[in-house]
């Protein structure tokens, strides 16, 4: 395993945020209490020079893979759009957030370090090519969102949301760790395309085989949020922080899209029969009592949670098709939901002030007149989920449906339909507090120019991409083409 | 060369552009937003006017076709065109904008850039949905629609507007998600998601049916149809008068254009098979909505399900068309019905747009809609009484008017079916006649009612305008149908020529040649129906 130098421009961005991290670090100890805003400029920086270094790299390569670390780590098509969209993500993060950590005291260089190793964690995930790797990164991630989730630390209910995260993500990740050594013990490989190969000539007759992939699977629907492993995503989206939740509602989904491809279907393609059978379980699962539980919900961070869980149930739909459209509808899917789940959870911030949580669905009521900009975002994001044309969140679905048409499962199209009409009645709800309910609170508004271009950007986005989405989906075809 | 200019285009852009540009001006300047919607919708209008002056009434191809991609990696294309049976419509939409928004002029106080704008975006979208000729675009023009709609019924409708709001869209929301699952299915047997290829797509019986039925909850709700009806009076009563008037002249009409460009071309066996199921719903629709509407209190509800009873009749028209085959032997006569079926929906368009403007007249004056609170208005408002008259008249289908043509044409070709089918539907013309008339008698004649009667003034320039303009169109249809009807002719003589070609195999053209020596045999159903084998 030989070091080249051709290794670092593969892992540049990796080294970027790397850097960027490292720089808050030091930073953070030489600047006074009211100068943390460095702190940001510094974090915007890096991931601005990151999506940069992302965008020239991609375009360099184009669709040759390129590995560095021996097969260790790979960079193709389909981690510079997914890593270019983490990015973006986090930066719409630190943007929305900068209002909200700043009154709760919670404006300090730590908050900035530990979303950016995260991120360097999802990174990581997205080019991992072999399970040790992507173990890695996994790891990384998660440690830092439990300190996320519990970063207001005289927050009991943050306390207590960040104690069952790391319960049941330690849980998820021993099943995943467990499956990794049943496949390494049936295989003798970690790397995704030497596991791919001795899998391809053992077939199904080696029953380790199998049950690492079940082990594997349940970890990986963890890290997703798939009912039955679904039972941390309320509790920790309410739990958290809104600018956290936001952030590990968004970004963590497309590496956990990352994960399950890499492992799936780089890995283990020659058990696709076994592992598509499962997630069409997994994934009816999520669309039945995510959609009919975030009815219940008077709780908005615990209603997308429920949300965020049928939605992965719609990514697990094209994942289960085994086609290269279905790979793409799912990646236009985990893309399209990043950003939606960013905007609605970046209007709570945004609503939120001193003092004040907006986390009831009444807490939305009459944000059409007190902020009618704010407001107008909000349904943009809240019918796209609903999955109403022209927003992005139609195509998603179409796109998905599709595929799973393809390969013959109209039934489960017609599931998939059914519970997305069951969806839409909450997300109607929202509107309807939005715009026909009379104010409750005339407070104002946040003001911040950050936060005001981020909402716009992310809002614009859903109808954006709804009417001209040939160029994200031909980034996600090409993805799985070459 | 005009003909290559994108109408269709312009007609559907130029009112979402204008209309975001309305709602961006905002309310500092109401009058100025309101001229400028007024200019949106009258340039719109004036647009749509080269689809008629242009189109060449002696074809039934697709007309003022524009192509292109949108999105490559499924082959869905911007695929646009109209042919005699959407252009009317596309007319119809237009024309009816400017006097919706006429209509909120004045009444309309709160936030009155978003209501316009919010309708003139509609006029765009529904512009869409008759002119796609993509199966994707179709669908995407048909769900955005429900945006604009639920938020003008819940943030300008009467005091129960959120339940009727979101009734309103989980209801269309449910029929039309169904619809799109049949229109990827068909992608993977045609290839691709052009409407016209949809039509010549060879499908078998099992596959036709699931398709009809899911195309029928699409269209049946959006109709709406007997038993999926009742969504329709809650919005309706419930909707700023604007919304009811769209809701009524246009929105319906959807549904019935979604019967005639998807159900009958493309799942024509399925449609001939269960054909006696749409028959069936249309004449609850006509005679049993008729009683209901005749016990109503509220002007609005009454209207609304005079409405159901009168789109019952529309698809009675469309349908009909596979009985008369087995009736006759000959397709002579079934474009009659769906021709009628047409002229309907346009002169509905007029007739319950104008009676929904007339009772948000007297809204606007008496903030109640319940016919007990009126009496004897014409004493007050001679004016506004002539017209609700003539408008009542319209609706109970006297000669004359654009009523009578539709629903005479509708049941001279049911009469061609079956006598008890003409029979039931010819009731409307009791039906309507007594629930409108009793209800005119209960409102404009009589002694003066109350004291708030007393003192109504009659109607001012802006709605004297409006209620003139739609009674023009309406004596216009009614006295001289013809170029109407010419339009539309070839469309849809080229609809019944299609569908008399079974789509299955092993029987082709079996409905013209298998003709029943004794006529309404079950066994020339039976015939049709799917083998088993």
């Amino acid at each position: 395993m030989n070091f080249q130098a051709i290794d670092l421009f593969t892992l540049l961005p990796e080294l970027v945020v790397l850097i960027t991290a490292c720089a808050v670090l030091i930073a953070d100890l030489y600047l006074p209490e009211a100068r943390k805003d460095v702190n940001q400029l510094i974090s915007f920086a890096g991931l601005g020079v990151a999506i940069a270094v992302v965008g020239i790299v991609g375009f360099a390569w184009g669709p040759t893979p390129t590995h560095a670390f021996g097969e260790a780590f790979v960079r193709d098509p389909m981690s510079d759009l997914l890593k270019g969209v983490v990015l973006v993500v986090t930066a719409l993060a630190f943007a929305y957030s900068a209002r909200y950590m700043r009154e709760r005291s919670l404006w300090v260089g730590e908050f900035h370090v530990l979303m950016l190793f995260a991120l360097l964690g999802i990174l990581i995930m997205i080019s991992a090519n072999g399970f040790l790797v992507m173990y890695l990164g996994l790891e990384l991630l998660a440690l830092c969102l439990y300190a996320l989730v519990a970063f207001n630390r005289d927050s009991s209910t943050g306390a207590e949301a960040a104690m069952k995260y790391f319960v049941l993500g330690a849980l998820g990740s021993g099943m995943l760790l467990y499956g990794i050594s049943m496949l390494y013990g049936a295989t003798g490989a970690l790397g995704f395309a030497a596991v791919a190969e001795a899998v391809a000539t053992q077939g199904m007759e080696n029953r380790i085989l199998v049950f690492g992939l079940v082990f594997v699977i349940i970890g990986v629907a963890f890290k997703f949020g798939a009912v039955p492993f679904h039972m941390w995503i309320p509790d920790v989206y309410q739990g958290a922080p809104t600018p956290v939740a936001l952030f590990l509602s968004s970004a963590p989904k497309v590496a956990a899209f990352a994960m399950a491809v890499r492992i799936l279907v780089d890995g283990l393609p020659g058990l696709a029969s076994e592992w598509s059978e499962i997630l069409v379980m997994l994934s009816v699962l999520s669309l039945a009592i995510g959609n009919v539980v975030a009815i219940a919900q008077s709780n908005i961070k615990r209603m997308l949670g429920y949300s965020t869980i049928s939605h992965v149930g719609f990514i697990f739909l094209g994942l289960l098709a085994g086609t290269p459209d279905g790979y793409a509808a799912a990646m236009f899917y985990a893309v399209v939901y990043a950003l939606m789940s960013a905007g609605a959870f970046g209007v709570l911030v945004m609503i939120s002030h001193q003092g004040f949580e907006a986390e009831n669905l009444d807490d939305l009521k009459g944000l059409g007149e007190r902020d009618a900009w704010l407001a107008a975002m909000m349904t943009l994001v809240m019918f796209s989920m609903a999955g109403v044309p022209p927003l992005v969140g139609f195509m998603a679905k179409l796109l998905v449906l599709q595929a799973v048409i393809d390969i013959g499962l109209v039934w489960l199209a017609i599931v998939a339909v059914t519970f997305s009409i069951v969806g839409a009645f909450y997300y109607l709800r929202v509107v309807k507090m939005i715009y026909f309910d009379k104010p409750e609170l005339d407070a104002a508004v946040d003001g911040a120019r950050d936060a005001r271009i981020a909402v716009s950007v992310n809002g614009l986005s859903m109808l954006v991409l709804g009417m001209f989405p040939a160029t994200l989906l031909a980034l996600c075809e090409a993805a799985f083409t070459g | 060369m005009l003909p290559q200019f994108p109408w269709l285009s312009l007609v559907i852009w130029l009112p979402i552009i204008g209309g975001l540009a309305v709602i961006a001006n905002g309310d500092k300047n109401a009058e100025l937003t309101k001229r400028m919607a007024l200019a949106v919708a009258v340039a719109t209008f004036v647009a749509s006017l080269p689809l008629w002056l242009l189109f060449e009434p002696g074809t039934a191809a697709m007309q003022f076709v524009e192509r292109g991609q949108w999105i490559p990696a499924i082959s869905v294309e911007y695929y646009l065109g109209v042919d005699g049976i959407s252009m009317p419509l596309i007319l119809l939409t237009t024309f009816v904008t400017i006097f919706v928004i006429i209509a909120g002029w004045e009444v309309i106080t709160y936030r009155p850039s978003y209501y316009m704008g919010a309708f003139l975006i509609m006029t765009g979208i529904m512009v869409g949905v008759f002119s796609a000729l993509d199966a994707i675009l179709f669908y995407f023009f048909w769900e955005a629609m429900l945006i604009p709609m639920f938020i003008i019924i819940g943030v300008w409708g009467g005091p129960n507007r959120v339940y009727a709001t979101i009734k309103f869209f989980l209801y269309t929301f449910f029929g039309s998600v169904f619809m799109l699952v049949a229109l990827i299915y068909m992608y993977f047997q045609a290839d691709s998601f052009s409407i016209p290829d949809f039509h010549g797509l060879q499908l078998g019986m099992t596959a036709q049916v699931l398709i009809f039925l899911a195309f029928l909850i699409a269209f049946a709700v959006k109709v709406p149809m007997f038993p999926v009806h009742t969504w329709l009076p809650d919005a309706h009563v419930e909707a700023p008068t604007g919304g009811s008037v769209i809701l009524a002249a246009i929105m319906l009409k959807i549904g019935g254009y979604g019967f005639l460009r998807f159900s009958l071309p493309v799942t024509p066996d399925a449609s001939a098979s269960l054909d006696w199921l749409i028959i069936a719903l249309s004449l609850i629709a006509v005679v049993y909505i008729g009683f209901v509407a005749l016990v109503q209190d509220d002007m609005k509800k009454l209207i609304a399900y005079s409405s159901i009873a009168h789109m019952g009749f529309v698809t009675l028209g469309f349908f009909v068309v596979f009985s008369i085959v087995r009736h006759t032997g000959s397709a002579d006569g079934a474009a009659m019905g769906i021709a009628g079926g047409m002229v309907q929906m346009i002169s509905h368009g007029f007739i319950s747009g104008a009676l929904f403007l007339c009772v948000g007249v007297l809204y606007d004056r008496m903030h109640s809609r319940k016919i007990a609170d009126y009496g004897g208005v014409i004493n007050t408002m001679p004016w506004f009484g002539a017209f609700m008259v003539f408008f009542a008249m319209a609706n109970a289908g006297l000669p004359g008017t654009s009523g009578f043509v539709g629903e005479f044409m509708v049941i001279l070709a049911s009469f061609r079916a079956d006598f008890w089918y003409a029979l039931l539907a010819a009731t409307t013309l009791i039906l309507a006649a007594a629930f409108t008339l009793w209800m005119v008698k209960r409102v404009v004649f009589g002694p003066v009612g109350n004291a708030q009667v007393a003192v109504l003034k009659d109607l001012d320039r802006r709605e004297t305008l409006n209620l003139g303009a739609l009674a023009v169109a309406t004596l216009a249809i009614g006295l001289w149908p013809k170029p109407l009807v010419d339009v539309m002719e070839p469309s849809i003589q080229h609809l019944v020529d299609h569908i008399q070609v079974s789509k299955l195999p092993e029987r082709a053209a079996i409905r013209v040649q298998a003709v029943p020596q004794a006529v309404g045999e079950p066994a020339n159903l039976a015939q049709l129906l799917p083998r088993t084998d």
